[in-house]
Order: structure tokens, then C-alpha cells, then sequence
């Protein structure tokens, strides 16, 4: 097929960037989407021109370096990875946006290219049990009931990858946060700190700049791993009951 | 150079534990003082970097991606072996000890092998305590599969996706130290080359691959855990920006690379589809427990369904070779993964292959979903199948699944002692950088174990015992080892740039890649390999004479960032040639043609390769000095594997 | 900065704020129509005036007015002050193309819009009915012998412009759907949103959004057709 590319490009960080058309031909439709942008690629180093720069990695739809907000939406039009998607999805003639996501706790590095460190410091706040290497109870000595595991793993199964933000008008991490306070806060492991976990994951998340939640459920929507909204409803439960709470 | 492995006296079981009591301590007060720099955020990254900051270390982690979470850990599905015998049904650190030996086909180091047995049971205990949400029974305890044809269950899992909560419980615990003060993180920063003072490992250059400025970093001691390096065959099932270049670039300046060419080849990934395919993607191997493995009859029935005039199925029972039940009655289907491997390459190379490029095999879920009903199925594999529909296109309840084997793991590595201490003093390797524990064929569900192995439970007790003798001031980066070092790595970023050749760097990679694989692929041979090293020899040559990278060092550029990396393997690609000239007997994922047994299976050679091959970079273009490491097998017995 | 305030300064404050100042606003709804109700007695507004002269009169509604006041308040200032936020976090560059995933309802992304119709009515409605009760020129009627205002009286004129009928009931649909998704969503802010009562809130909310508006326009329009 041949397709019409509107791709949002910028020089770097501190350049004002603009769309360009690109024109790419003969792609067939087991191709995947980043192997078509691959191909357009090879196509502009030929010509000496600059590549498309796009973050990437494992292309199997579980790092979530990839990225991309495809034809308005992120990850493309099926609710999958960007590197999971196939052009199969697409028709001979289509033209096709491309835009980096928009949020202004994720700015532009290059091109398509944001950073997205703000999640790791997120993390970095409080997303984690504070155990030390060793000196550990036995794997079994705390039963936890299937369900409740289940439900941490559900929550656990978030890849990074930032197309809640993306997705939402208010450029909200509150899918992302929630699936990180409720993966520890559901097991009992992470009980014993969630109410300062909750705290200080939401302050900074509102230091880095996200917006507030709307509860419209287009992160969820748009989520490659299905992440649910009763995850947000959780995180707010664990931050008011915290802040809230007598001691 | 004589190679010391440093092997504790006393019998297996004890050798560990006595070891930690004779290697050397740091005083948790003098901890502080010492810089410990970690490349890699992987599971043996992370993991090892969290480790040492909370006993007190300065640590600086660097990984090439923009957050430590997404190291190609994340990407490991089945599980993660553990000697806990909770299912009562016989296993015991022995057991998996001795299992791991054998499924490396008695090609890995006794001792190591043990220890990590020894410590697969706290490995699952630290991860629990982080929250890491394993799969459980109803009663609320772990549950666990039995994986990769084991005979016990001792495999730990989070749904299909260990990996990623595996390295999802290291990356909380290293961002804890991150925001304790205690590591230094640098993303989107990629190690350049490893620098050395007075014979020891000082320091790195690294490339912040943002801004491209070329920077220093001195401490006490360097961790290599920078994973394998399939990707020297371009199509492996890693990711991406996988890459051999720290490990290679130690290498030149005097780190062993032990057992290149040992390289595991995955029975179950999904065929390439064509030429501008730039990643395969592994199906989990449990799918061969119900799927049928099986190619058309004759080459004329494999013709008619490659042209499409034929379904698959269609085709009646009696036209279709169930080749892997045929051949090992006994396995079937469940052959470990380099037999699997090398029959699907024996068919398709017969012409019998199928899809679009006659590179594949089925794997078949009719009879399953006949016998035990589609929601049976879906309840074992649907998220497999999903993924699978997702990428090709067909629903594999319906049509026959297609599955083509891929590179997917490297057991060789920097040549580590017991202390995964390479050849350099103050160098460590962990994780799948070493080539320590997994022979010549790693075991399903290790790859996790070993990671974490390295990184939580063997790193922060024997780096001590080095740093232990290291006086406390490090050397300062304006030092002319680390000046020359950044000029060198300008250097070849500024040759690079000013070849401004005709081809891009993909073509060069998927060139090399192609020759590794129809070479030193699934199938050896001496006459083949020799063809193999001028090939790349001379795309080598072409490479650095015609590559066109666009762009410039002072900005964000995966060309180049991509060009450094393919020249590093294609002199890696040379040297796995060697590695596999020289190993004149087939073991675990090495097959040698010249070395099978009549009935066309492999056969080891435990008279004359019972060692590991460390090969020792002697110069630019210079054929590589090998050592030999002998392996002494006193708790196992070397037998013929045989799957009839 | 003590605890309570950096918890009402946080996003996550400032929406609980909106929930609660929302769900009391529902309460209110659920009084003000009962009263409204009594318009379609056919009593001649008897039981209307009476109705209107406690709640202008009444010292425990008075004081609870000024409360609501100061809910309806609260509720715009917060609404935007988060709307500036969000704004600015969405950031500088907008998407060139951008299309809400299908499951995402147009009125959960519009309900700044849709308030803000709520509101235009809302002041036209105080200026026509609440400022004339208070300061107005309202003729007087005798009830079984005591005075009232007859309230009555303008409402009824009022509902016999087809204009305002109409005002009334779009602005009714508007609240409608800012009810629609405000009711859940606040459930949604307060954390009560679980696998296990989620239909029951979802489903009450919908009722909610439904019945309470529907009811309320319906007054105008029987009052307009039975003239």
C-alpha cells in the first residue's frame, strides 16, 4: 500500500517544530508500524536527509519505550503498543498523522521523542517497599488470597509507557500512579506503607506538572494493558483516607 | 595467562559458604567510601545496583534507555526457576543443580551452577517481600509450573509477563536508592569504553546520547550486567538497542570473552515475514505441551500451500509429517529447545517449510481444541494467541499456528571467575554478560534466576573481598587513561561520521546478521564457518568504507548511536566464527555437522572440549589468542543426552 | 504547610472538593424540586406561595442558603482553577489530530461547557424569580387569611413565554448530562468506585441524571400546555 505521512518533526528540545508530509510506497500489510517508519528511514538516510527519530526497544509491546499518538490517538487506532501495531490496520491511500505526546511534563527531546523521566521520579517518591536485600521472610510464610494477587498483578501489568497522559484532555498520570499504589497497596507487603506512599506519589505527581483527573476514562480506553479505572478510584481512597486519617 | 577460577576448596555443597566466610569485608563505615560504578539496569543490574547502595556503596547506574524499567529483562515471559520444593514433589537444590548442568550439556562450571541452585530460594523471598505479585493458589500460597520439559514444578510466574515484575521489584528497589541518595541514575546514556589504571578497572567513558558529550566517570570497581548480544545476528527476539558494545569494548582492553559461539536458538517465534522484518517475537514454548508440531508430506503439497492453492487445513491427515513425534516418540513435541530448533531448520531446508517464505513449521491446536474444548485452550494460551493474531494476522484457532526458530539468548560472555570477576581486576560481568552458569544450553525459566543470582546474592559479598584492598581515593577523571580514552571514542564517532558513504547502517547489520545465521546458525559447519569469517571480514572492510551516517555527535542520533554498536559486532561476529571453528564437537545450542551421531543427532566431545574458551583480543585485525579453562565434573555424571 | 491544606492545594483535594460541593448541589436539587413540585398542585399556587414564603423566611433555611451559596461558589471557583491547571499541563503545542477513544463520553469531556450553560441559566433564573422574591415588586394574595407573596404568580407568567419554556428545558438537558457523568464521577473522586458497587452507583446515578431534570422541565411545559 501507499500511504501519506504527516509526521511532527523538531530539531531538538529548545526548536519550534512543524509537520512535514512524507510519501512511503509498497508496504505490505504484515509490516509492522515502526517497521514502516523504519523504511521510510532508510528512505530520507539514503537521501542524506535527517531520520524520523521515534523511541523504541523491544518491539514485542512490554518495555513501553514506544510511544507515538497515531491518527489522534495514542498508540494508533487498535489498543495495543505502537510496535504491535501492523499496517493491516490501515487502507492503500490513508494518510497518517504522527505526533509526539503532548504533555507538558513530557517535553519534546527530538522529533517524536519525549522524556518521560517524570514517571521514574514519580516512582522514585514512593513506589516501592522498603525492604533491603536479605534478612526476608519465606516466599510463603504470608498467604495472600488469589483474588487480591490477581488483582495486584492486574494492576502491576501498567508498562510506563505514558498513553494515559497522552490520551487525556488534562494530560492526567493519575492511571499510572493509581496502578502503582494499587499493585502495593493491594498486597500486604505494601500495606504498611501505603498511606505515605499514596502521599507522596500524588505530590509528585503534581510537582512534575500532570493535570488533574476528570474521570473521563480515556486513559483507560486507550491503555495498551487494559488498566482499569477502579484503580484510580483506589488511589483516591488511599490519599484522602491518609490524609484524612487521625494519626 | 593463566586463568584462575577461583573455585572454593570443600565439597559442592559447601563451597559457598565457605567462601563467604573467607573473602574479605568492608567495615559498613568505610562502605561509603567506595564508588561502584554499574552498567545496565537490567534484572542483574538493578538488582545489583540496589544491593550495594544499601550496604553503603556510591553507586552510578547507567543504562542506554530512558528509564531503567525498560531494560530487555522486561521481556521474559515463563518464569523463574527456584529450589523451594513447595510442591512436595522431590526437588532440592541438588536437583537443580544438577538439572542446570545437564541442560547446559556439561559445558558450565560446577561450583557456579551450585551456588546459584543455592540461591534461586532467597531470590523468590527477597522478590515476594518487594511486592512482586507471583501467581497463587486459592489457599493464598505460590504456585508454580512445571517449565521447559523439568520433571518438577519449580517454576515461579507472574501471569506471562516474570520478567517485567521481576525487573519492576529491582527497579523499585534501586529507585528507593535513587531517592536515598545512594544512586546516581544516568539514562539515555550508553558506556563507550572501559577505562583502566595500573591494570585495574577505574572508570568508563560513557555518550549522553541527548546531547552527545563524551564524559568520564571514575570509581572503585565497574559491573558490566549489559545482557547478551544476540542482535549480532540482526533478527533475534531481543530488542532493539541490545548490544554487545560495553562488554565488547572491556574486551579489547583485556576482558576474556568466554564461549562466543554459544548461542540459544528458540524453537517457538514467530517466522519473519519478509525483508524489512526488524524484530522477532519469542511465543512462549509452554504452547508446544498442546500444539502439534508438523510440515507437509512432500516439497509439492508444501509448494501448493506456499502458493496458496492448498489450505493447511485441509491437507488430510496422511499428508502431513508430525516430524518431532515421529522421530522422538518418547518426547514429541516437548524436545528441548536446540532439538526442536534444529528439526524445523531440517525440514524447511528439505523445501518442506511453509508461509510466505517457506521458513516455518506449523504448531497445531486442532487436535487440542477437538480434545479438551476451545475454552480449554483459550484459558492456557489465549493471550498468546492474542499476541499472535495481533502481529500475523490469522487466528490460530482456526489456521494452524507458524513458528520458526530464533536466536534468543547467548550463554558465552565475558569469562568471569567465581567471584564474576573477569580478567580485569576491578571488572565484574553479571547476569547473561557472563558466560557463567548456563553452559552451552541454558534451561527455560534461568535466565531470571541467574540475573538476580548475580545482582542481589553473589555481587555484594565477593566485590567486597576486591575492594577490600583498594585504597579509598579513586583517580581523578582528568587523568591522561581517562583523556585518551574519551579521544578515542571521539575519534571513531568522527571517522564514523566522515566516511559519509552510500549505504546506511541497517544494510550492513542485516549483512552481517545473515551470515551469522545461515552459518553460525541452528547448523555448524568448518567449511561453512571459514566461508562465514572472510564474509565478515569483508563487510568489516566495507563498512568502514562506505557507511553514511547522518547527523552529527552533539545531538540526539540513533544513527550513529546505532553505528557504534554494529561495528562492535561485527568484530564480535568474527570472533564467534572462531569460537566456533575451533569447538570441533556439537554441545547444547552448538551444533558442528561434523560432530552427530548416525542417526543425525548431537554428539559431545568430552575428551578433548571439556573446557571453556576464553579468547583474549590480541590487536585490530589480529586473530584472537585463545585459553582454556578446564571443566572438572565431580558431582554430575557426563552422559550422551538422548530424547528417543 | 499544615496537612489539611497541602491535601486541599493537591489535585486530588481541590476534585474532592468538587465532589462534595457536587453532591451537595444534588441534595439541593432534590429540595428544590420538591418545592417546585407543589406548581402542579392546581391549587392556584396556594401550596407554592407557602412553600415560598418558609424558605425565605425560615432561619435554619436561611442560614443553610448562604451555605449553598458558597457551594455554588466553591464549585465554579474550583472547577476553574482546575481547569487552569489541566490546562497548562496538557501543555504549549496542542495535537494537530486528536479523537477521544469511542467509550469516552462527549459530556465527560465537556463538562466545563456544560456548567457553564447551567450557570448562564442559573443567573437569569435568580434575576427572574429568586432576585424578584427577595427585592421584587411582587403583588400580595390572601391564603386562608394570612399575606403572601404570590411567587406564584410570576413563575406562572413567566412559564407562559415559550421562549423561557424552551431556555428552561435546554438548560435542563445541560444539566442532565452534567449530572450524568458529575454524579458517578464524584463517587468515582471519593474513592467508592469498586467492582462491587460501581452498577449500583453507576446505575443511580443514570436514574438521577434522568428523572431529577426531567422532572424539572417538566413543570414549564405542563404549565405552558395547560394554560
Amino acid at each position: 500500500m501507499d500511504l501519506t505521512l504527516k509526521i511532527w518533526r523538531q530539531k531538538n528540545a529548545n526548536s519550534k517544530g512543524k509537520m512535514e508530509t512524507y510519501q512511503v510506497k509498497d508496504i505490505s500489510e504484515d509490516t509492522s508500524f515502526l517497521e514502516m517508519l523504519d523504511i521510510l528511514n532508510n528512505d530520507l538516510e539514503s537521501k542524506g536527509e535527517d531520520p524520523v527519530h521515534f523511541d523504541h526497544d523491544c518491539r514485542e509491546g512490554i518495555c513501553g519505550m514506544c510511544s507515538l499518538y497515531i491518527n489522534g490517538h495514542p498508540h494508533g487506532p487498535q489498543q495495543t503498543t505502537t510496535c504491535q501495531l501492523h499496517m493491516r490496520s490501515f487502507k492503500d491511500g490513508d494518510t497518517i498523522t504522527i505526533e509526539p505526546w503532548r504533555a507538558a511534563a513530557f517535553p519534546v527531546v527530538k522529533d517524536l521523542v519525549v522524556d518521560r523521566t517524570a514517571f521514574d521520579r514519580i516512582i522514585q517518591s514512593g513506589g516501592y517497599v522498603s525492604v533491603n536485600t536479605g534478612g526476608v521472610p519465606d516466599a510463603n510464610e504470608l498467604p495472600i488470597p488469589k483474588v487480591v494477587a490477581d488483582e495486584a498483578m492486574d494492576a502491576a501489568t501498567c508498562i510506563g509507557c505514558g498513553a494515559c497522559v497522552a490520551a487525556c484532555k488534562n494530560a492526567s498520570a493519575m492511571l499510572f500512579v493509581s496502578a502503582k499504589v494499587s499493585h502495593l497497596a493491594l498486597l500486604p507487603q505494601g500495606k504498611v506503607e501505603a498511606a505515605q506512599r499514596a502521599q507522596k506519589m500524588v505530590a509528585q505527581m503534581d510537582e512534575e506538572g500532570f493535570g488533574a483527573c476528570t474521570n473521563t476514562g480515556a486513559c483507560s480506553a486507550e491503555c495498551p494493558k487494559e488498566i482499569d479505572l477502579t484503580n484510580i478510584a483506589r488511589l483516591n481512597r488511599e490519599y484522602l483516607s491518609a490524609s484524612f486519617a487521625a494519626e | 595467562m593463566k586463568l584462575d577460577s577461583k573455585i572454593p576448596e570443600g565439597p559442592i555443597g559447601e563451597k559457598w559458604g565457605r567462601h563467604k566466610f573467607g573473602v574479605k569485608l568492608v567495615n559498613p563505615a568505610n562502605k561509603r567510601k567506595y564508588d561502584v560504578i554499574v552498567v545496565g539496569t537490567g534484572l542483574a543490574g538493578a538488582s545489583a545496583a540496589a544491593s550495594l547502595a544499601e550496604l553503603g556503596y556510591n553507586v552510578k547506574a547507567f543504562c542506554f534507555q530512558d528509564s531503567p524499567r525498560r531494560a530487555h529483562s522486561i521481556a521474559a515471559q515463563g518464569g523463574i526457576n527456584a529450589a523451594k520444593n513447595y510442591q512436595n514433589d522431590g526437588d532440592s537444590v541438588f536437583r537443580l543443580f544438577y538439572d542446570t548442568v545437564k541442560g547446559g550439556d556439561y559445558r558450565s562450571r560446577e561450583a557456579n551452577v551450585h551456588r546459584l541452585a543455592e540461591v534461586s530460594v532467597n531470590i523468590i523471598d527477597q522478590c515476594v517481600a518487594q511486592g512482586v505479585p507471583f501467581a497463587r493458589e486459592y489457599g493464598g500460597l505460590l504456585a508454580n509450573r512445571s517449565f521447559g520439559g523439568a520433571q518438577v514444578s519449580r517454576t515461579f510466574y507472574a501471569k506471562g509477563q516474570t520478567g517485567q515484575q521481576l525487573l519492576l521489584g529491582a527497579y523499585s528497589a534501586l529507585s528507593r536508592q535513587v531517592a536515598n541518595g545512594k544512586v546516581k541514575l544516568y539514562t539515555r546514556t550508553e558506556m563507550m569504553d572501559l577505562v583502566m589504571v595500573d591494570g585495574k578497572a577505574k572508570g568508563i567513558v560513557t555518550r549522553n546520547l541527548l546531547t552527545g558529550a563524551i564524559e568520564s566517570h571514575s570509581a572503585h570497581a565497574v559491573l558490566l550486567c549489559t545482557g547478551g548480544y544476540g542482535n549480532v545476528f540482526y533478527l533475534s527476539t531481543n530488542a532493539m538497542g541490545s548490544n554487545v558494545t560495553a562488554a565488547w569494548r572491556a574486551h579489547r582492553k583485556g576482558a576474556l570473552f568466554a564461549n562466543p559461539c554459544f548461542t540459544q536458538i528458540h524453537p517457538t517465534c514467530i517466522p519473519v515475514h519478509g525483508e524489512n522484518q526488524s524484530k522477532l517475537t519469542l511465543m512462549s514454548e509452554s504452547l508446544r505441551n498442546d500444539g502439534r508440531v508438523w510440515v507437509p508430506k512432500t516439497v509439492e503439497l508444501a509448494e501448493k500451500i506456499r502458493s496458496g492453492t492448498t489450505k493447511a487445513s485441509d491437507l488430510p491427515e496422511d499428508q502431513r509429517d508430525y516430524y518431532l513425534e515421529a522421530k522422538y516418540p518418547s518426547f514429541g513435541n516437548l524436545v528441548p529447545r536446540d532439538v526442536a530448533s534444529r528439526n524445523a531448520k531440517v525440514v524447511c531446508d528439505e523445501g518442506r517449510g511453509v508461509g510466505g517464505t517457506g521458513l516455518a513449521v506449523y504448531l497445531d491446536f486442532r487436535d487440542a481444541i477437538k480434545r479438551d474444548g476451545r475454552d480449554t485452550i483459550a484459558g492456557k494460551y489465549g493471550n498468546l494467541f492474542d499476541i499472535y493474531e495481533k502481529i500475523t494476522g490469522d487466528d490460530p484457532y482456526s489456521v494452524p499456528m507458524m513458528i520458526y526458530p530464533a536466536v534468543h539468548y547467548t550463554m558465552g560472555g565475558l569469562w568471569v571467575d567465581y567471584n564474576l570477576q573477569t580478567t580485569i581486576p576491578g571488572l565484574y560481568a553479571l547476569g547473561e554478560a557472563n558466560f557463567s552458569d548456563h553452559g552451552a544450553n541454558r534451561l527455560g525459566a534461568s535466565a531470571l534466576m541467574q540475573g538476580l543470582a548475580d545482582g542481589y546474592f553473589v555481587i555484594p559479598y565477593t566485590i567486597g573481598d576486591f575492594l577490600a584492598g583498594e585504597p579509598y581515593t579513586k583517580p581523578s577523571t582528568d587523568q591522561s587513561e581517562f583523556k585518551e580514552a574519551e579521544k578515542a571514542v571521539k575519534d571513531q564517532i568522527d571517522k564514523l561520521i566522515s566516511i559519509n558513504g552510500s549505504k546506511p547502517v541497517d544494510h550492513f547489520h542485516k549483512r552481517l546478521g545473515k551470515v551469522m545465521w545461515d552459518y553460525c546458525g541452528m547448523s555448524r559447519t568448518e567449511e561453512g564457518l571459514k566461508k562465514a569469517k572472510k564474509m565478515v571480514q569483508e563487510i568489516k572492510e566495507e563498512f568502514w568504507k562506505d557507511v553514511k551516517v547522518i547527523g552529527t555527535n552533539e545531538e540526539l542520533n540513533m544513527t550513529l548511536e546505532k553505528a557504534n554498536r554494529v561495528a562492535d559486532f561485527l568484530e564480535l561476529g568474527e570472533l564467534m566464527i572462531d569460537d566456533a571453528l575451533d569447538r570441533n564437537e556439537s554441545c547444547g545450542g552448538h551444533f558442528r555437522e561434523e560432530s552427530q551421531t548416525e542417526e543425525g543427532e548431537a554428539k559431545r566431545d568430552d575428551e578433548n572440549y571439556s573446557y571453556v574458551s576464553a579468547w583474549e583480543y590480541t590487536g585490530e585485525g589480529k586473530d584472537e589468542k585463545l585459553h582454556k579453562e578446564e571443566l572438572v565434573f565431580e558431582n554430575v555424571k557426563l552422559t550422551q543426552r538422548s530424547y528417543k | 504547610m499544615s496537612w489539611f491544606t497541602q491535601t486541599i492545594t493537591s489535585t486530588l483535594g481541590r476534585k474532592l472538593l468538587m465532589a462534595l460541593t457536587g453532591l451537595f448541589l444534588v441534595l439541593f436539587l432534590v429540595v428544590h424540586l420538591a418545592g417546585n413540585l407543589q406548581l402542579l398542585k392546581g391549587d392556584e399556587g396556594e401550596a407554592f406561595n407557602i412553600y415560598a414564603k418558609f424558605m425565605t423566611t425560615n432561619g435554619l433555611i436561611k442560614t443553610t442558603s448562604y451555605l449553598l451559596y458558597a457551594t455554588f461558589i466553591g464549585h465554579i471557583v474550583w472547577s476553574l482553577l482546575l481547569t487552569a491547571h489541566n490546562q497548562k499541563a496538557r501543555g504549549p503545542e496542542k495535537y494537530a489530530y486528536s479523537k477521544a477513544a469511542p467509550s469516552v463520553s462527549w459530556n465527560s469531556r465537556n463538562m466545563g461547557l456544560l456548567g457553564t450553560i447551567v450557570f448562564v441559566f442559573l443567573v437569569i433564573h435568580m434575576r427572574n424569580f429568586w432576585y424578584e422574591m427577595h427585592w421584587g415588586n411582587v403583588p400580595m394574595v390572601m391564603i386562608e387569611g394570612e399575606e403572601y407573596k404570590n411567587l406564584y404568580a410570576i413563575v406562572n407568567a413567566s412559564f407562559g413565554e415559550w421562549w423561557y419554556v424552551a431556555l428552561y428545558t435546554f438548560a435542563m438537558l445541560g444539566l442532565a448530562f452534567h449530572l450524568y457523568h458529575g454524579f458517578q464521577s464524584a463517587f468515582q473522586t471519593l474513592g467508592l468506585n469498586t467492582s462491587k458497587y460501581t452498577p449500583a452507583i453507576q446505575g443511580a446515578g443514570v436514574a438521577f441524571s434522568i428523572i431529577i431534570p426531567g422532572l424539572f422541565a417538566l413543570i414549564p411545559i405542563w404549565m405552558f400546555l395547560v394554560r
